[in-house]
């Protein structure tokens, strides 16, 4: 791809993007539900990118054997999960505003056997990326070319369980497995790094996770390290992993808690909560005029 | 070799357990459907399946001490079509790896089949760490599980045979087995094992003993044998599906014998009793005894002494049974 195009095809995704998180705003306000806001727009981009550029699924074909395989393991950010797997035509999103009601398919965690396009259920914290490891060998002893794909947040991998994924995950060479970590640095007691004091600002080191590129490293993993709002990064960090045989990628992404809304970004207290209608409009109205700002690029 | 329908004890002169009859069934189970694959966390001469190892390199996935990871990884092949038999020790199975064993697999219902050797007091002298008092409770008490609990080895073939045939997560209970306890079924084919069907191994009409797994089958068995001869006609069902269970067995059993006791490697709370107690007060209330592991943490020592300390060898049985016919009849 040229990179004329490529810069095109970035700035095509970072529209959807923005659409995506007004439709993930516009179900979660129809459905007056409250919600993991912080890390579900920080997951975002990360989002766009493998379900319209990296991913090779069907949404006719939901069961297809080769299609990729991707596992939410940050599952508390199906808010976002949800409007990204209605727009690539999984279900339709007529239905979106079901969204934590009564017998839904869709709500706080991702159900596989009640969501269309869903490989994985998720939500307790330190199980996707074991899951994503079986998917990957499963994928090898049945000699598929599919890829698996695991989305892992930061706070969670503390979880004794990512570390035994991660050196099963290297000790087999898994190179059909990218894991990519949305790095937004709070977890949902505060910040992941620190001392691990009570300030105004939550608890300022939850628990420490740097230098988490060497870490792995050290284990034995292929490491990247991108900018998760950057989508020529991003697209360029899935080239890579793509490319890379004989051990398992991950990919580190930089990412904001509750990018595109200025009143949530960064703060640790928005990990979970309930906008008011004038702090939906609010958010509605500035992701719009970012989106409006993004087509005008385009033109 | 004979099919595995067909098996008779002869086909397994060459094994002493169940453990060696699970590594031995699950190796023709495999021959023929390529989906099988086997997991071990470092226990794969406990759980016999070195020579799964070594005919099925590419099946065989050797993890290491992760069992966390191991069964969330089973889910991951389960859900790519595979089925995975992931077996360690009874404990480890059902305790570390819990709410892997229930989200990860029961809750979306994959076909994974875990096997927990080494069950209830069996691994003796190992003490509680290795001592699987609650298996049972656990995994019953998950929806989507089956749990079934072989107590012979011909009946462990078939155990493991269905478990293998049926798409869902199964849980297969297993004793460590060294002492060989008596066999109650000499062919695959007269064996009657179904899964959610129990087995009338003694008829009776006097009172009835439910008992699921070795020895506590094999117990039962002899202690209703020994109080025939006193003129109490015992029946004996052995309930080696203890998940789903056999309501009907249960309630005629309760309409035709007046009273149950049952018999388990086990807790007594949430166990196999509980298991039948919830049928009984529900459909056809009438006076039990659980028999089992009293709810205290079970101490050590040669695995005999310790199922007759906590009362499940059959003298004890012949006593228990008696003193319950006293107090209820």
């Amino acid at each position: 791809m040229s990179e004329e195009n490529r810069e095109k095809l970035a700035l095509e995704l970072e529209r959807k993007a923005y659409k995506l998180r007004i439709m993930e705003l516009e179900m979660m306000r129809d459905s007056e539900a409250s919600g993991h806001y912080g890390g579900s727009m920080s997951v975002m981009d990360i989002l766009t990118v493998l379900y319209f550029k990296v991913m090779r699924v069907d949404p006719h074909n939901e069961d297809w054997e080769d299609r990729d395989r991707f596992v939410l393991s940050k599952g508390h950010a199906c808010n976002a999960l949800c409007p990204v797997l209605a727009e690539k035509g999984f279900f339709s999103r007529d239905i979106l505003p079901t969204f934590n009601k009564l017998d839904s398919p869709f709500g706080m965690h991702p159900d596989k056997n009640k969501i269309s396009g869903c490989d994985a259920s998720t939500g307790s914290l330190g199980h996707g990326a074991p899951i994503a490891v079986g998917m990957a060998m499963a994928g090898k002893y049945l000699k598929k070319d599919y890829r698996v794909y695991v989305v892992v947040g930061d706070g969670e991998v503390a979880e004794g369980s990512n570390w035994e994924a991660i050196e099963i995950a290297s000790h087999f060479k898994v190179d059909n497995l990218c894991a990519t970590i949305d790095r937004n640095k709070y977890s949902l007691d505060g910040s992941t790094e620190g001392p691990g004091v009570f300030k105004e600002g939550g608890i300022e080191g939850t628990m420490t996770l740097e230098p988490i590129d060497k870490k792995l490293e050290d284990f034995g993993w292929h490491v990247i390290k991108c900018d998760g709002h950057d989508f020529i990064q991003l697209m360029g960090a899935y080239d890579e992993a793509a490319r890379t045989k004989g051990r398992p990628t991950v990919i580190i992404a930089d990412t904001l808690k509750g990018k595109g809304i200025s009143f949530i970004e960064d703060k640790y207290e928005w990990h979970y909560g309930q906008f008011t209608p004038e702090q939906y409009k609010t958010a509605i109205d500035e992701l719009t005029a970012t989106l409006k700002r993004l087509e005008q690029k385009s033109a | 070799m004979a099919e595995i329908s067909s098996f008779t004890m002869a086909d397994l002169a060459d094994v002493t357990t169940p453990r060696d009859v699970f590594g031995k069934v699950l190796i023709e189970l495999a021959r023929e459907d390529s989906r099988i694959v086997a997991l071990s966390t470092d226990l794969m001469l406990s759980t016999k399946l070195k020579d799964f190892a070594k005919e099925f390199p590419g099946r065989f996935i050797e993890t290491g001490l992760t069992e966390q990871a191991t069964v969330s990884m089973c889910a991951g092949m389960a859900s790519c079509g595979l089925i995975p038999f992931f077996a360690t020790f009874a404990a480890f199975a059902t305790m570390r790896p819990c709410e892997q064993v229930r989200t990860d697999i029961a809750y979306p219902k994959l076909n994974v089949k875990i096997v927990g050797t080494h069950a209830g007091l069996s691994m003796g002298p190992g003490g509680t760490t290795h001592h699987a008092t609650e298996d049972i409770a656990i995994m019953r008490s998950m929806a989507n599980m089956t749990v079934l609990v072989p107590s012979d080895m011909i009946q462990t073939v078939k155990v493991v045979k269905s478990a293998a045939e049926f798409e869902g997560p199964c849980y297969i209970r297993l004793i460590r087995g060294a002492e060989s306890p008596i066999d109650i079924y000499q062919s695959v084919e007269e064996c009657p094992f179904e899964i959610g069907k129990a087995a009338v191994i003694k008829e009776g009409n006097d009172v009835t003993i439910i008992a699921a797994g070795a020895p506590v089958v094999q117990e039962s068995f002899v202690a209703a044998n020994e109080l025939e001869k006193e003129g109490i006609h015992v029946r004996v069902i052995d309930m080696a599906s203890v998940k789903p269970i056999d309501k009907e067995a249960i309630v005629k059993a309760a309409e035709e014998t007046g009273g149950i006791i049952t018999v388990e490697d086990h807790n007594i709370m949430g166990g196999v009793g509980s298991a039948v107690a919830e049928v009984v007060v529900q459909e056809r209330p009438v006076p039990m005894k659980l028999v089992g592991v009293p709810d205290v943490y079970s101490t050590l020592g040669p695995p005999d002494e310790l199922w007759a300390k906590y009362g499940l060898n059959s003298s004890s049985l012949i006593g228990t049974v008696k003193d319950f016919l006293k107090k209820t009849k």
